[in-house]
């Protein structure tokens, strides 16, 4: 169980997927002006890459590395999470309207978010078994959601100031970013386990 | 000029996709960390471009227009295996340093972009053209972002040492929010000069994954806050 929790720390705050790993930046940059959609956005994600993560494990585990096929992984993580994302928002609004409606027009968005596929490969090499590759996507995904609903939350504040014209725009939020990825490089320097 | 420089005048300076489409951003702030790394994702990525364009452009009478989307990603995720499998097996040094966006390439819009924007329409030739010219003008940046971050964070290029001895290295360049940093003052000096790229609209936008440029965001409920997409 220490285990588990350790995997959602780590990838959550230590190897936080957009400040310290570069992952699923265009998401990150683009759908984070207001703390509202960006939260929305984070469930999908958080929602998508926690069954995708278990799905790609499963996949890996009992179909790839059991025919000697694991060099085909790239092809079949992307065709997987491209279809899985198809199949969860069918399923969605079918079974959860709610849901569906709140998360509904993210969910495309989420196809071939560069986050997804990277989680799963890295699950890949770190070797991570079922219940870990869960954990390991569920804490990927939370830690997209906190970097993203963050910034998101310091645009809406920067909305109202005055930044010096060559700053406006891209510059500012990258630089917000910046600041943020150093914040979570302080996680770094926690010992664990 | 004859079409073919066009492409490569258009990829390198017009339409560069590094720092005037923003392309790609992903691996461009994540293996930037020295100059040689930059350089070998540069070339990786346009390797796996040219072929993309190459196979794209010739199937694309083919490939069936409800399907294209997945028909590319199948093209583009082979090409990349293969591009993988070579890294691994002759330059084991740049598979350490660029690890996992390697196989990322396949999620590397410029690569599903310009499929989309260019190899479905045109001949082999030119799109094989406008391959090297996205390629070379995608390694040039990483290259440029390479030089930078290494030059500050390291005091080297390419791994010689050009900084004065008393130069003390500034780490946070070749850590990841220098990339931040390097990434937002390379804008803020295109936007001073008025050079017009598409980070500003990058951040306004839906695109919300790196492929949406291919997928051209055709959610309504998305074009409510979404920029022209980048063609």
């Amino acid at each position: 169980m220490t285990s588990l929790a350790l995997v959602i720390v780590t990838t959550a705050l230590v190897n936080n997927v957009v400040l310290s790993q570069f992952l699923g930046l265009c998401s990150f940059l683009g759908v984070s002006k207001q703390i509202k959609t960006a939260a929305s956005l984070g469930g999908a994600v958080i929602f998508v890459m926690t069954i995708a993560s278990g799905v790609a494990n499963l996949i890996y585990t009992y179909v790839l590395a059991r025919l000697g096929l694991d060099y085909l992984q790239t092809i079949v993580f992307i065709l997987v999470i491209a279809s899985l994302v198809q199949v969860v928002e069918m399923f969605l609004k079918k079974a959860a309207p709610a849901i569906h409606k709140a998360l509904g027009i993210y969910l495309p968005l989420i196809t071939t978010n560069c986050a997804v596929l990277g989680v799963a490969l890295n699950n890949v090499t770190d070797g991570f078994g079922f219940y870990e590759s869960i954990f390991s996507g569920f804490g990927t995904a939370l830690g997209y959601t906190a970097a993203i609903v963050l910034l998101a939350g310091i645009r809406e504040r920067i909305d109202g100031n005055d930044v010096p014209t060559p700053f406006r725009g891209a510059p500012i939020v990258l630089l917000a970013a910046c600041l943020m990825a150093i914040a979570f490089y302080g996680f770094s320097g926690l010992s664990l386990g | 000029m004859n079409p073919n420089m066009e492409r490569l005048y258009n990829g390198i300076v017009k339409e560069n996709p590094v720092f005037i489409m923003m392309l790609g951003m992903c691996p461009t702030l994540a293996v930037t960390t020295s100059a040689l790394n930059g350089v070998g994702m540069g070339v990786s990525t346009m390797a796996v471009l040219i072929l993309s364009n190459l196979l794209i452009s010739l199937l694309r009478k083919v490939i069936p227009d409800q399907v294209h989307l997945p028909a590319y990603i199948v093209v583009v995720a082979s090409l990349v295996t293969v591009v993988q499998l070579l890294i691994k097996a002759y330059l084991p040094f740049l598979d350490a340093a660029l690890g996992i966006y390697i196989p990322l390439i396949v999620v590397n819009c410029i690569i599903l972009g310009r499929a989309e924007a260019y190899a479905c329409k045109n001949p082999p030739v030119l799109s094989v053209f406008d391959g090297i010219g996205m390629g070379l003008g995608f390694t040039l940046g990483l290259t440029v972002i390479g030089v930078v971050r290494e030059l500050f964070g390291a005091g080297t290029v390419f791994g010689f040492q050009v900084m004065p001895a008393f130069y003390e290295p500034i780490g946070i360049f070749t850590s990841a929010p220098g990339a931040f940093l390097v990434m937002c003052l390379i804008v803020a000096v295109m936007n001073g000069a008025s050079i017009s790229t598409k980070a500003n609209s990058k951040v306004e936008g839906c695109d919300g994954c790196c492929a949406t440029c291919a997928q051209k965001c055709d959610n309504p409920k998305n074009l409510e806050e979404k920029e022209e997409v980048k063609v």
